[in-house]
């Protein structure tokens, strides 16, 4: 339900990106969601060009990459995959890890069009 | 990395650069979190926070299960002790803040409308209509949802998450985001264990430690004053830490997400 105030937040970085580049538009706009972010793609996707309508992005392709929930262990060190509610190593069984991927929110990148500069043939 | 030489290249979006781009395209690597703006704010309310010597503890649970009953108990508790303040956050009325008001503490409350969680936006504006002179602990009562204001810093020093026992025991495992946010979780309204014999306090616990949080678990009433003093006795030790940290010239942000910055910033760079 809170997509909608996450993909306002979209729109304000790449809007600022487009800026820093002196670009006219975005066409395709990369974020990286792992599942312990609280996000959902699925709504991202939907609340996306609601937020981004009337913008220089209204256009853009939104892709999100989905990481990986990965933990490594405090106790023997292995680095494995998890699920969401399961954070446990997963060689040793010990819940003493760190979530190394899985908790991302990011723009990773976007891809910008600029304005064919005037410049005369010669 | 910059932007122009590839240098920023990464196996994730090489096939962006490859792609037969159209003359006046460029693609650009950006890699910020999506919350920058609400982080940022965040990070300045926890300086106003730190400036002034005050810990900050962000409430948070389903709706129901308790916060305002434990607050109204443990200002009481503290009234002679500590001067604290609430920022209450509710998508309609002024209930909660009067309900606090009437134990004789400071209370400012947030009116979402629609919105299912506090942001650090909404709680600076709220710090602008407070006295946080002498204030020691503000509490901030979030909106009463177990999923959405986990994902929103509001420059609080501490989470505290709440489950009644009037819920399931697997909470923690149905809500991993919000439960793996928690610096301590509070099992409340314990005076029903009695007639409820389907919650399992330490079911709930070992749900807590399988997101691999190893935030202490409490028991309580807040109405029947059962568990309270370990509950004020962690609070009393947070302003303590708090205090030292301030004056060292520290601060702290909710665990996980100071871990989470700490590794993907090691694996962008």
């Amino acid at each position: 339900m809170h997509e909608l105030a996450v993909a306002q937040a979209l729109v304000e970085q790449v809007d600022a990106v487009i800026d820093q580049h002196n670009a006219t538009s975005a066409s395709l706009i990369r974020v990286r969601i792992g599942p312990l972010a609280g996000v959902v793609p699925e709504l991202l996707a939907t609340a996306f060009p609601l937020a981004a309508a009337g913008s220089r992005m209204e256009r853009a392709v939104l892709d999100l990459v989905t990481a990986p929930i990965k933990v490594r262990c405090q106790t023997c060190g292995a680095e494995t995959e998890a699920a969401m509610n399961r954070l446990i190593c997963g060689a040793c069984g010990d819940w003493h890890t760190q979530v190394i991927s899985g908790d991302e929110l990011l723009l990773e990148s976007v891809e910008l069009e600029t304005a064919p500069s005037p410049t005369p043939e010669s | 990395m910059c932007d122009t030489c590839g240098c920023n290249l990464t196996p994730g979006n090489k096939h962006l650069a490859f792609k037969p781009v159209a003359k006046g395209a460029t693609a650009v690597s950006v890699l910020k979190g999506l919350l920058a703006k609400n982080d940022d704010q965040a990070a300045h309310n926890r300086e106003h926070f730190d400036r002034r010597g005050i810990l900050a503890i962000n409430l948070m649970s389903s709706p129901g299960s308790g916060k305002t009953a434990l607050l109204e108990a443990t200002l009481v508790a503290l009234k002679n002790e500590f001067t604290c303040a609430v920022i209450e956050g509710d998508l309609e009325t002024e209930n909660d803040a009067e309900r606090i008001r009437a134990k004789g503490v400071q209370a400012h409350q947030i009116v979402t409308g629609t919105a299912c969680h506090l942001d650090a936006h909404l709680v600076h504006d709220a710090l602008h209509h407070m006295t946080l002179d002498d204030v020691d602990i503000l509490f901030i009562e979030n909106v009463g949802n177990l999923v959405c204001p986990a994902s929103f810093d509001l420059g609080q020093h501490l989470n505290v998450t709440l489950l009644s026992v009037t819920e399931g025991d697997d909470k923690p495992a149905k809500y991993p985001v919000m439960f793996r946010a928690a610096d301590a979780m509070l099992l409340t309204k314990t005076d029903l264990l009695a007639v409820l014999d389907d919650f399992d306090p330490d079911k709930a616990e070992t749900h807590l430690r399988h997101l691999a949080n190893p935030a202490p678990v409490m028991r309580l009433s807040a109405r029947k004053d059962l568990g309270m003093d370990a509950w004020l006795t962690w609070l009393r030790e947070q302003l303590a830490a708090q205090r030292a940290r301030v004056a060292i010239g520290q601060s702290r942000r909710p665990a996980i997400q100071s871990d989470g910055m700490k590794y993907h910033s090691v694996a962008t760079s």
